[in-house]
């Protein structure tokens, strides 16, 4: 019996997948892609023009220039996990996460197909927020290919925490629980806002395994040139958490762990 | 070839219930086969395991030789399903459902097209192909699901309970739709519990019965092991005198229709030839329930006054 399945009739599944995805948050895009922008032109405006013009600058850089990549990568790595995370969950909930599990589509391409819808509603937010922060200071992209890399894996790793918070999930108040409190603690003291050799030794040394501030770090070194940290050490972290979320979201879903009974 | 073989099946839900105790079944190409069973008696577990939709506890399922343990993508790609409930996203476009669900099958675009307006016209929903699903009826969104299950042109075609719900045309629309189907190759697995459903399209049936197959025959075998009928039959003119039927067990229900159990060994003729001796003119004859119903009950009682249960 001829069956349609290799490598041809896989990449239309995956290329179907992240098109639904994609499409699906262009669609809701006042929910998705104008919610970030707003946030952070408040940030601009308050933290940078108001607040920051009465703060020292921070390695050469005015306040508002130091916090543009914290702000980026902020506003990146929130929205590529709502996305997973809230995309997944409604799948589940509507039932129509079963129009993948019948189809030959192997797990691990379901797992990149919401990953990739993520990644591009992460990016895409990335960067309306960094167009807007030419509106209020201008920022050098001192290390472009750097910049590409960091917001990009960053992007995966949210993606990926999304997608098993949704995985998990049995109502729609659990996809909020780690965000609140755990992603939003981590990204407030990751850097965003200040430099870590403003923080005594010891929590100096504790906020350097928070992956949060790894990614910030890395990525303002991509886009200022300065870093507080080594940004081979921030890939090599961040890689890291990469490689285990990866590897949890596909064992949940090769188990049906939340999908299946 | 067998489209399906299930080989001692086996399914524990997290909560201890044995939905399937073991179940054997073997369904060949090209057939039109029943699954039949009461509610909870494990037809949906069945078919959401032989369609990856639930993990099974232990046993084997193949779908034309591939076992879903070893070649899960190819059995995959040979299946069609419509559930029971619901389960598409109502906020999407039809056609954008249908392109999707075959995208996920590797089905390129063009192709999926012309899938596309070949069934949604099959179910009358072409009209409405860039209305979200959520403006659809009842009855609607069923044909639409049953379009979906056809996006691959599944060679095996599993339908848990399709005309649930659905309005009689709509029904007899959708029973000629699938005997062509079934005409032109595809073997189709259904549940139902319209029992005169089963009767009028399927081939070969197996009845499940709290997680165990305790009937697995060919539909006319079955059907002709049923020992007794009982008929209605309505007369021309109203009963002035009670009728003489010696031989058979009968009852007026009033004065223009009489209930007669003819068993395997009486004749019908037997029972015409008394009413007309008695000028007795029938008007019409029909069954008091349908054939495999009555059949279906007697299994159903007959296994439950059977060994207990754990």
């Amino acid at each position: 019996m001829i069956t349609r399945t290799g490598v041809y009739p896989n990449f239309i599944a995956l290329y179907t997948l992240t098109r639904k995805e994609m499409s699906r948050f262009l669609r809701i895009w006042t929910q998705t892609l104008l919610p970030p922008a707003i946030t952070m032109s408040l940030y601009f405006l308050i933290f940078g023009k108001f607040i920051g013009s009465q703060i020292n600058k921070i390695d050469g850089f005015a306040y508002i220039q130091y916090i543009v990549p914290g702000l980026v990568m902020m506003s990146t790595m929130t929205s590529a996990y709502a996305n997973t995370a809230s995309s997944f969950f409604l799948t589940k909930f509507n039932k129509s996460i079963e129009e993948l599990l019948v189809s030959p589509m192997p797990n691990i391409l379901i797992l990149i197909g919401f990953m990739m819808g993520g990644i591009l509603r992460g990016i895409m937010v990335g960067f309306i927020v960094l167009i807007i922060s030419y509106l209020f200071t201008h920022v050098p992209i001192a290390h472009p290919l750097i910049v590409i890399l960091m917001a990009v894996l960053s992007a995966m790793v949210f993606s990926l925490g999304g997608l098993i918070n949704a995985i998990y999930a049995k109502r729609f108040d659990d996809i909020s629980f780690i965000p609140t409190f755990v992603l939003t603690p981590l990204t407030y003291l990751g850097g965003v806002f200040y430099s870590i050799d403003q923080l005594p030794p010891v929590w100096r040394t504790v906020s350097m395994l928070n992956p949060v501030l790894n990614m910030v770090d890395t990525f303002r070194f991509g886009i200022l040139g300065v870093s507080d940290l080594n940004p081979w050490y921030g890939f090599g972290l961040v890689s890291l958490f990469f490689i285990v979320l990866f590897t949890w979201a596909r064992i949940l879903l090769d188990r049906g762990t939340g999908v299946k009974v | 070839m067998k489209a399906l073989s299930v080989k001692n099946l086996k399914k524990i839900y997290p909560n201890g219930l044995a939905a399937l105790k073991g179940i054997d079944l073997d369904v060949e190409q090209g057939d039109f086969f029943a699954l039949l069973g009461q509610n909870g008696a494990g037809k949906s577990t069945t078919i959401s395991i032989i369609c990856s939709l639930i993990n099974k506890t232990s046993g084997s399922v193949s779908v034309f030789g591939y076992d879903t343990d070893r070649d899960l993508a190819h059995a995959k790609s040979l299946i069609g399903i419509v559930p029971q409930e619901i389960n598409f996203n109502s906020f999407e476009k039809i056609s954008q459902i249908l392109i999707n669900q075959a995208g996920y099958y590797g089905i390129p675009k063009h192709i999926a097209a012309t899938r596309m307006e070949k069934y949604l016209n099959e179910m009358g929903l072409w009209e409405m192909r860039d209305q979200p699903a959520i403006r659809l009826s009842g009855g609607m969104k069923r044909r639409l699901m049953i379009a979906r299950s056809l996006m691959n042109e599944p060679k095996l075609l599993i339908l848990d309970e399709p005309t649930a719900g659905v309005d009689i045309e709509l029904r007899h629309h959708l029973w000629r739709f699938l005997k062509k189907l079934n005409e032109s190759g595809t073997t189709i697995i259904l549940t139902t519990h319209y029992l005169e459903e089963a009767e009028h399209l399927c081939k070969h049936v197996a009845i499940i019965d709290h997680g165990e197959i305790i009937e697995h025959a060919n539909m006319k075998e079955l059907i002709n092991r049923l020992h007794v009928q009982t008929m209605i039959l309505d007369i021309a003119r109203p009963l002035t005198i009670e009728p003489k039927l010696d031989e058979f067990v009968w009852r007026l229900q009033d004065a223009s229709s009489i209930e007669v159990e003819i068993h395997r060994q009486q004749s019908l003729n037997d029972l015409f030839n008394k009413l007309s001796a008695q000028k007795i003119e029938i008007s019409s004859m029909r069954n008091k329930t349908n054939r495999l119903e009555e059949l279906f009950l007697h299994l159903i009682t007959e296994n439950k006054n059977q060994a207990p249960r754990s």
